[in-house]
């Protein structure tokens, strides 16, 4: 069935909320009429009951960390961080508590926790309404960070999330919540640290996560035009990474652009050029490219921020000046 | 207010306790003082009994939120002492596996959900477990163990009105010892019960020295979560008898206020002169101290010849399944 990401998300947190009573939902806005800022809840406290879609204050600390100890003490709870950017506000729990409770604990803890959070730019929202933030989240050992490109994804990788065991941040790309795909039907799970091949092509790899699969692959179907063979490499999970499908690739085609929304210090985009690097150095006929956003908050104003994200102009033309060194 | 009548049985476990937290901590000051142990350690000594009122009718199915003073909490809730002294050694076969040590010691399966080594990080996490309890309808209760410095976080404000808002059955136990690490407080007495309150629960200013009027407090606030009646606060005013971490010489505090208080508000004495205490005879509390010393002898002799992590922990329990590389 044909549906977007904000349906897929929709369909998979009344399937599991309906499977199994410890899930609850908790987060800001969520039991509302309209299910948040862009109806992802939509429907859930008429169902399952306010006792298990639960509205809070506008607390991040407060709905991350009881999420966090909800979960430490048998609920399997899903909070929304509504943007991405509250991690300010909510770190500690997250990065101190969350992350660690099984470490530091010695195996003892188990903390079958996942935050859906909204991330990216491209709707004009604005500095510290935009931001990307996953390669920040993805640097903590304990936590796993899940970036879905499409409706399919969304709804395989958040089923596996919930039924997971540890912490898992699951990252919406605002931008793509209307994106549609056919999606399969019942119950759906991916396995995390499965990259997926969006598009299989042999001169080179681009690869790509969240929305910038979606740049990827678009820039994919231009080069195909123009008679390049380009692989998309969509990595589906940041934490845990699939390196050996994104090193299988490069030995292929040998060579490498990454797409990445994040800044570009310490992002996933320098990540996969350090693998690259480490691991693929012979297989390597072209330095690795990286196209990320830049060193620069996100300007609200449309004309800065159509600069600001990865383009297919931009891949389009790493693309060809790494073939053409 | 009511004063409830303590059953004997009772009585030898709120002694045993707060006499095991006494005994345990001193050996284990004086074992670091030779350099036996690792890390930063924060002793409670004349504040058992807060911990030990607080815990007594709790079971391993409601919570606690410890901090990074969390010996005595630990105790309290039941945590065995050799296994807490393999973990604050950092043994292999400590609580933790000698990953948490002394502020991050925990013990899931008595409900003691972890000090805690961020000031301020508890109350949150306790909110969850209070989550749980209210979600699951258990009749569980759970309790967040703040210090004074703690109380000015947002963190704790959170969690009041969180508290509040979703009505969930948790009791916020402050321990107002009267110092944030070196920093004397500059509120009085009463007024973090106060600021509590100032969210709309109960919230009340106890001696944090008097087992019996402690007790009575908690007995009361456990009923109300339990019963569905939602948050309270407890303010228990003590003092911290030694400094903010062991090896801190307190300079910053007057000696000679410091030595009256030290003798003013050990709780031991107390509660042993308390008429309520009375049934407590004079056999079985030399029994229950020569058990004591024997548990910690043993304890001690036990972790000193136990082994240290093999080099492999390092990389364990990061996650339950993780399908990727840890190195």
């Amino acid at each position: 069935m044909k549906m977007s990401i904000r349906e897929a998300i929709n369909q998979t947190l009344h399937q599991e909320m309906a499977r199994d009573e410890r899930v609850i939902v908790l987060g800001e806005d969520v039991a509302s009429d309209q299910g948040g800022v862009y109806g992802i809840t939509e429907g859930l406290p008429a169902q399952f009951g306010v006792h298990r879609v639960i509205d809070t204050p506008i607390t991040e600390s407060a709905i991350v960390g009881a999420a966090g100890g909800a979960a430490l003490t048998g609920l399997r709870p899903v909070a929304e961080l509504m943007f991405v950017d509250f991690l300010g506000v909510c770190l500690d729990q997250i990065l101190n508590q969350i992350a660690k409770f099984r470490y530091m604990f010695g195996g003892q803890a188990r903390t079958p926790l996942v935050i859906r959070t909204m991330i990216g730019a491209g709707t004009g929202t604005g500095p510290q309404h935009s931001q990307i933030l996953y390669p920040l989240l993805a640097a903590i050992p304990g936590i796993k960070v899940v970036t879905p490109a499409n409706a399919a994804d969304a709804k395989g990788l958040l089923t596996t999330a919930i039924r997971d065991d540890d912490p898992v941040i699951f990252c919406e790309h605002k931008a793509l919540y209307m994106d549609e795909c056919e999606v399969p039907e019942g119950e759906y799970l991916l396995p995390f640290g499965q990259a997926r091949t969006a598009v299989q092509g042999s001169d080179i790899t681009i690869v790509g996560m969240s929305r910038t699969a979606v740049i990827a692959e678009q820039a994919a179907a231009q080069l195909a035009q123009k008679g390049v063979s380009a692989e998309v490499i969509d990595l589906r999970t940041l934490s845990p990474l699939d390196e050996s499908t994104i090193l299988e690739s490069l030995a292929k085609t040998g060579r490498l652009v990454v797409v990445d929304e994040s800044n570009p210090y310490c992002s996933m985009a320098s990540e996969i050029a350090g693998l690259a690097a480490e691991q693929g150095f012979d297989t390597l006929d072209a330095p690795v490219k990286r196209i990320t956003s830049p060193h620069t908050p996100v300007p609200a104003t449309p004309c800065l921020e159509a600069d600001y994200v990865p383009s297919v102009e931009r891949v389009m033309a790493a693309v060809e000046e790494t073939l053409s060194y | 207010m009511q004063q409830s009548q303590i059953a004997l049985e009772k009585l030898h476990d709120a002694y045993r306790l707060m006499k095991t937290i006494r005994e345990f901590e001193e050996r284990m000051r004086s074992e670091y003082q030779q350099g036996k142990l690792p890390g930063f350690i924060h002793i409670y000594r004349n504040q058992e009994a807060v911990a030990v009122a607080a815990c007594l009718d709790m079971t391993n199915e409601d919570y606690i939120a410890s901090t990074h003073r969390g010996h005595g909490h630990c105790i309290a809730k039941g945590c065995e002492i050799e296994a807490m002294l393999l973990e604050l050694a950092c043994k292999e076969d400590g609580l933790c596996n000698g990953k948490g040590g002394s502020m991050h010691i925990a013990d899931m399966s008595k409900g003691m959900l972890g000090a805690n080594a961020i000031v301020g990080g508890g109350p949150p996490i306790a909110a969850g477990a209070a989550l749980t309890a209210k979600t699951l309808n258990n009749g569980a209760v759970s309790m967040a163990f703040i210090g004074d410095g703690a109380s000015d976080q947002g963190t704790v404000a959170e969690s009041l009105n969180l508290a509040v808002v979703l009505q969930l059955p948790m009791i916020f136990m402050y321990e107002n010892n009267r110092y944030a690490e070196f920093t004397k407080s500059p509120k009085p007495d009463g007024r973090i019960a106060e600021r509590a309150g100032a969210f709309g629960m109960p919230a009340e200013v106890v001696d944090g020295s008097d087992f019996f009027a402690m007790y009575d407090a908690c007995q009361r606030a456990i009923t109300r979560g339990r019963e569905g009646g939602g948050p309270t606060a407890i303010e228990a005013v003590c003092n911290r008898y030694y400094g903010h971490f062991e090896g801190d010489p307190q300079a910053y505090r007057d000696q000679d206020e410091l030595a009256q208080e030290r003798a003013v508000s050990d709780p031991i004495p107390r509660f042993l002169a308390d008429p309520r205490a009375a049934a407590l005879s004079a056999e079985s509390i030399a029994e229950i101290d020569a058990a004591i010393l024997a548990e910690i002898d043993r304890g001690f002799e036990v972790t000193y010849a136990a082994a240290d992590p093999t080099p492999d922990k390092l990389y364990t329990d990061v996650y339950i399944h993780y399908e990727g590389r840890l190195r």
